[in-house]
């Protein structure tokens, strides 16, 4: 049986004065999916997952998230969804513990919910003996883990992960995709955006976008066959490369 | 002479609680014109090693020279001869890039013609601008702008703290290629980053993880000490694949790469284990190739010896 979309947009378009940011977007993500969303600096990425996580208004163009509007749904979008980004993820003054009983907190879940999963969670990162050191303290591959488990704690249906590994190590980096790779397979749909080409590889299917479109998608395998490419990389560089827009 | 000579460099950081050692006992040769990478995650102390160079941190024990000049007692003078990216961009914001260029050649007493032919190729790019704020350009122009800056006096070691990081596959493209250019000029290149692929384009490099530098080299030699067998695994469903290899008791060690999975099998198995291995679990379209290992796969070897 094939799979229900869980995010599916047409045409979704944002301009801001004189200049659009995201040119007429269209396409589909599976449940289940891990679908990576890559572009260049300035291809609008960013201003397209702001519209994607009810953030940020389009300015035409439809989509569903989990079957919510982004026009008029936001509020149901922001329960259905996770986040996490490499800029802002955790309290540093807080403790491991006090952050999950935060995001747990925020989003409605009960007492009982919150210690079991806690419970789970620590076990499962194996930093049941760091639960009460403040975040601060933990080493940027730890905290980057431990976002991530936060940003799922409430059990979305879907978790956007903008620029997750920036900068950490790589066994630490391979780490955090089986942690994606193992959500995944809990039905969680994973979006991501990511510098890395080798992490493009681990996507079910990847999106690039380039002066506010979509000029490809396909699965990694499809894409290096369309440009004749043996690496991400290689296909990345073709399309990038074409960008007329200046990166503003 | 080299150009930076740094022995046993140590830097501690005290918190209210613990002692953190940034950099640990670091030590390594630069030679005069080389463009030597200093390759690590976050946290491995490449920040406070370059500010340490630079003069801007004082270390805790160990020694340092630039160009000759001690890094404690010749400050003014390493002050003079070395040009500093820091990653974070820290230009004035609210002065126009011509203003900013104009600002830091007249701090170093020079003026933006006398050194223009050393930054010509790249401030032709953010010419169109020069009239906007610092503040108002997009991460790759800033890039630009805080290199010319940091050329315009000519130094003769130029410190590059992280240029690429968070920047996209193009750019980092473009950027190292004006690196390479610039070493053409003899002036030598001392740049960090995260990405572990980079190193391939230095001529030598010093991997660092957790303040400790885990070996230095040529790219070429720090690969051909990487002693293992390694191949590379593909199959249908790549994650169950993944899981099956870490059980595995011929694998030393698996991960993911890319399209693949790498494997190094311990001393006594073979390949042909491997494919029977993983007929039994019962995977669809199993590739197996041999495969010369990176600078990622000796990273992550070294890391956990």
């Amino acid at each position: 049986m094939e799979a229900e979309n869980i995010i599916t947009t047409e045409e979704l378009t944002k301009r801001f004065a004189g200049f659009t940011a995201v040119d007429a977007i269209s396409f589909n993500v599976k449940k289940g999916e891990i679908f990576g969303f890559l572009g260049a600096n300035g291809a609008g990425k960013t201003t397209a997952m702001r519209m994607l996580c009810g953030l940020s208004k389009p300015t035409s163009g439809k989509a569903t998230i989990a079957g919510a509007d982004v026009y008029k749904q936001t509020e149901q979008i922001k329960k259905s969804i996770g986040y996490m980004s490499q800029k802002f993820s955790l309290y540093e003054d807080l403790t491991v513990k006090e952050n999950i009983r935060f995001y747990g907190g925020i989003y409605g879940k009960t007492n009982a919910f919150i210690k079991e999963k806690t419970a789970f969670l620590l076990h499962q990162l194996n930093i049941e003996n760091e639960a009460d050191k403040l975040v601060a303290s933990l080493p940027l591959g730890w905290k980057q883990k431990l976002a991530f488990s936060v940003a799922i704690f409430h059990e979305p249906q879907i978790v956007f992960l903008d620029e997750p590994t920036g900068g950490v190590d790589p066994v630490t980096r391979r780490e955090f995709w089986n942690l994606i790779y193992q959500a995944s397979e809990r039905g969680i749909t994973i979006f991501v955006t990511t510098h890395y080409m080798d992490e493009a590889e681990y996507c079910n299917r990847v999106s690039i976008m380039v002066d506010g479109k979509i000029e490809a998608l396909d699965t990694p395998r499809g894409l290096k066959e369309t440009y004749n490419a043996t690496t991400m990389d290689d296909v990345f560089l073709q399309l990038a490369r074409k960008a007329t827009r200046a990166d503003v | 002479m080299s150009a930076v000579s740094v022995n046993k460099l140590t830097k501690l950081y005290h918190t209210k609680k613990e002692r953190v050692k940034a950099v640990e006992e670091v030590s390594f040769e630069v030679s005069k014109g080389e463009l030597f990478g200093i390759i690590g995650p976050d946290g491995a102390g490449k920040t406070s090693l370059f500010r340490m160079l630079t003069t801007l941190l004082l270390p805790d024990g160990g020694s340092a020279t630039v160009d000759g000049s001690d890094i404690v007692k010749d400050v003014k003078a390493i002050r003079k001869k070395v040009g500093y990216m820091p990653g974070r961009f820290s230009l004035y914001q609210d002065l126009t890039v011509q203003e900013n260029l104009d600002f830091f050649a007249t701090i170093f007493n020079t003026t933006v013609i006398e050194n223009y032919d050393l930054i010509k190729d790249i401030y032709v790019q953010i010419e169109p601008f020069k009239t906007r704020r610092a503040g108002k350009l997009s991460g790759g122009m800033k890039q630009k702008l805080a290199l010319c800056c940091a050329l315009i006096h000519r130094p003769v070691v130029l410190f590059l703290d992280e240029p690429t990081t968070g920047v996209d596959a193009v750019s980092r493209k473009e950027f190292w290629d004006m690196l390479k250019r610039l070493k053409d000029q003899a002036i030598t290149i001392l740049v960090s980053t995260p990405y572990m692929d980079e190193a391939a384009l230095c001529d030598r490099v010093a991997l660092m993880q957790t303040g400790r530098i885990l070996s230095t080299g040529t790219p070429t030699s720090i690969i051909s000490s990487f002693a293992s067998n390694l191949f590379t695994v593909k199959a249908e469903k790549m994650y169950p694949l993944l899981c099956d290899l870490e059980a595995w008791d011929g694998a030393r060690d698996s991960y993911s790469f890319g399209e693949f999975h790498h494997v190094i099998l311990n001393a006594q198995y073979d390949v042909g284990q491997l494919r029977t291995y993983l007929d039994s679990k019962a995977h669809s379209n199993v590739e197996i190739h041999t495969t010369q290992p990176n600078i990622e796969d000796c990273f992550m070897q070294l890391m956990q010896n």
